[in-house]
């Protein structure tokens, strides 16, 4: 997937508000037909769920094979393997994978950081200060949603071989930090915050920048927190740039995913080996959707879908 | 003390005016300086890149004009992709929508665990799309899980396989009743490339779903209550009511559907690369790949990125016109 540059119709879940469940809407007594709905919608629902599991669950069991095990698929060894193995684990650490993951979780890092102060600050100036030129510049970043990274990955990699920081760190960061999505959201996030809390402040003489220090900033966590997350969804999945923008032989500066796309083409049917990168790639982010699940799915509602 | 602040705030705030003035460019300069350097300098570049000639490895830039953009008309290579692309799109999009909204109306259901279901569904679509591919590029291959449960089953799988097949599905679909020769534009996309639509659906469905569920429970129950008083059965409140009142999310997720597929690159850059087989497979976001970084024609994979971006700008403008203007974006 490319990072999704989309746009947003549904307003985004996050609010100052405490989240409204809602139950289905049909409630009360049910007659035997709907029994009858319900329970084969329950089993399709089943059957999709294993669906979407059996990819993940094929690979981890993988991942734990020998490789002639895990050419000879039986029905016994499919999600079992007949003789657990840590040799596909051991070869991927053999590899640079180490410093891959490292270099995920750092400039996965920078993204969250850079961009929790930067959409943050552009957020609240757009929602709550009043200056000239503000709504144009609004739209101006609304506008550069609709921009996908392949058509801008050109002039970039030219731009950024101009500014010498191709294969660097600056390179998969810094093109990033600013992100028209995450301003939107933290936007829409404090003209959702009462504005009486500013207002007394600003009677008692406040400036700008001390009212978003005290009183914006230790209320907005929640939002910056959805906003770290997607960031960190954002950059641990990011493929084209660091692709494009590390060059073949910087091996040291490979993310996950371009290590993994490059062990492909070595390793081409090394599978087990191939399985115990993938899923050292996504134990994280799997970690982080099951802790944080709440956030991922509201951003869902309102953030982009996947190329 | 209340009513003193709400009538404070109604009353114009001159005093700070110039600070927020200053404040507020300072609080967006950095977004904007990021944004203008990082995107809309890119576009002017891609714009001018696309007039010229240039190998990014040696100085000399001829202007060719509007050389790069005649080049389609008789370069087999784009018409292919956009070709592909087109099949890719109107392949995948209608299904995940449909499945979309399909498992939405059946997990809104008064059904227990529908949390779990929820989590289950959206979990592809945070994965990496590498990881993915990889994968299914395992499940795919002659002795993987597809055709080992195919078999199982009591079919035959493709020959080739799956990723090795550059047949038209369509072409294949006629060829049984007798009709060989289809217009290429007609044959359907590959068996190859269906392989990768299929896992793009997969990918996609859950949170499709996610979505339309999230507008399903904003349909007030009242509605439906007040149908099946008038005696509506379960078909009638789903077309009268379900559809109509999901319709602007349709709307949403088909166009974010169209314009993220249009861009696909990834998946075949893992599954299919340089466009195997017989570039069946070759998309248009793999083409301004292949043509600026493999083979150093960058005007003329900048004319491919610039028609693709139209692509883009036209569907999201063909969604406006249709929606209408309000408060989405």
């Amino acid at each position: 997937m490319t990072p999704s540059n989309t746009t947003s119709a549904a307003a985004p879940a996050i609010t100052a508000g405490t989240p409204n469940r809602r139950e289905g809407q049909v409630r009360g007594s049910r007659t035997p037909a709907q029994r009858i709905i319900t329970a084969v919608a329950f089993i399709v629902l089943v059957f999709v769920a294993l669906l979407m599991f059996v990819p993940f669950l094929f690979s981890v069991a993988t991942s734990f094979k020998t490789a002639p095990d895990a050419a000879q698929l039986t029905l016994g060894s499919m999600f079992w393997p007949r003789e657990w193995t840590l040799a596909a684990y051991r070869t991927a650490l053999d590899s640079n994978i180490q410093r891959w993951f490292f270099n995920s979780a750092l400039v996965a890092l920078i993204w969250v950081i850079g961009r929790a102060a930067i959409d943050t600050l552009a957020g609240y100036a757009f929602a709550r200060m009043q200056f000239p030129g503000r709504d144009f510049m609004f739209m101006l970043i609304l506008g550069t949603m609709m921009v996908p990274g392949i058509v801008m990955i050109i002039p970039r990699f030219i731009l950024l071989k101009d500014l010498g920081i191709l294969n660097t760190y600056g390179a998969l960061t810094i093109p990033f930090l600013a992100d028209a999505f995450g301003i939107f959201l933290m936007k829409q996030f404090f003209e959702s915050i009462p504005i009486d809390l500013e207002d007394a402040a600003r009677i008692d003489g406040a400036s700008r920048f001390q009212i978003f220090r005290t009183i914006i900033l230790p209320n907005a966590v929640p939002a910056v927190s959805a906003l770290a997350i997607f960031s960190f969804q954002g950059s641990w999945n990011n493929f084209l740039e660091p692709l494009i923008f590390i060059s073949g032989g910087n091996t040291d500066l490979y993310t996950l995913p371009v290590g993994l796309a490059n062990f492909k083409s070595q390793y081409q049917t090394n599978w087990p080996v191939l399985m115990a990168i993938a899923v050292i790639t996504t134990v994280p982010i799997a970690l982080f959707f099951i802790v944080f699940q709440r956030y991922f799915i509201a951003s869902n509602v309102s953030s982009g879908v996947k190329g | 003390m209340q009513l003193a602040m709400s009538r404070q705030r109604r009353k114009p705030r001159n005093p700070t005016a110039t600070e927020d003035a200053i404040a507020g460019w300072i609080f967006i300069a950095p977004a904007i300086i990021l944004v203008s350097v990082f995107v809309f300098w890119p576009i002017v570049q891609i714009f001018w890149l696309s007039f010229h000639e240039w190998s990014v490895i040696t100085p000399e830039k001829p202007w060719v004009g509007l050389q790069n953009y005649r080049d389609f008309f008789h370069n087999p290579d784009f018409k292919l992709a956009f070709r592909n692309t087109l099949w890719y799109s109107i392949g995948v999009v209608p299904v995940q929508t449909f499945l979309g909204i399909f498992l939405a109306v059946l997990a809104n259901q008064k059904i227990r665990g529908r949390g779990f279901f929820r989590t289950a569904f959206y979990f592809p679509s945070i994965s990496s799309t590498v990881v993915i591919a990889v994968i299914f590029l395992w499940l795919y291959q002659q002795n993987g899980l597809i055709n080992f449960v195919l078999r199982k089953i009591g079919f035959s799988p493709p020959q080739p396989p799956w990723l090795a097949n550059p047949k038209g599905v369509i072409q294949m679909a006629l060829d049984t009743v007798g009709i060989h020769h289809v217009n290429p534009w007609f044959a359907g996309p590959s068996v190859a490339l269906l392989s990768i639509m299929m896992m793009a659906i997969w990918t996609s469905m859950g949170s499709y779903m996610v979505i339309f569920l999230a507008g399903l429970q904003d349909i007030p129950a009242e509605v439906y209550e007040a149908a099946a008083l008038d005696g509506a059965n379960a078909r009638q409140q789903f077309f009268g009511i379900t559809i109509p009142m999901l319709r602007p999310v349709i709307f949403f997720v088909v166009t974010l559907g169209f314009i993220g597929t249009f861009q696909v690159f990834d998946s075949i850059y893992i599954m299919a690369p340089g466009g195997a087989p017989a570039k069946t497979t070759l998309t248009l976001g793999y083409l301004v790949y292949q043509q600026g970084f493999q083979n150093f024609a960058m005007g003329y994979a900048s004319a491919v990125a610039i028609v693709l971006f139209a692509i883009i700008l036209a569907i999201y403008f063909v969604q406006r016109r249709i929606i209408g203007r309000g408060d989405q974006l």
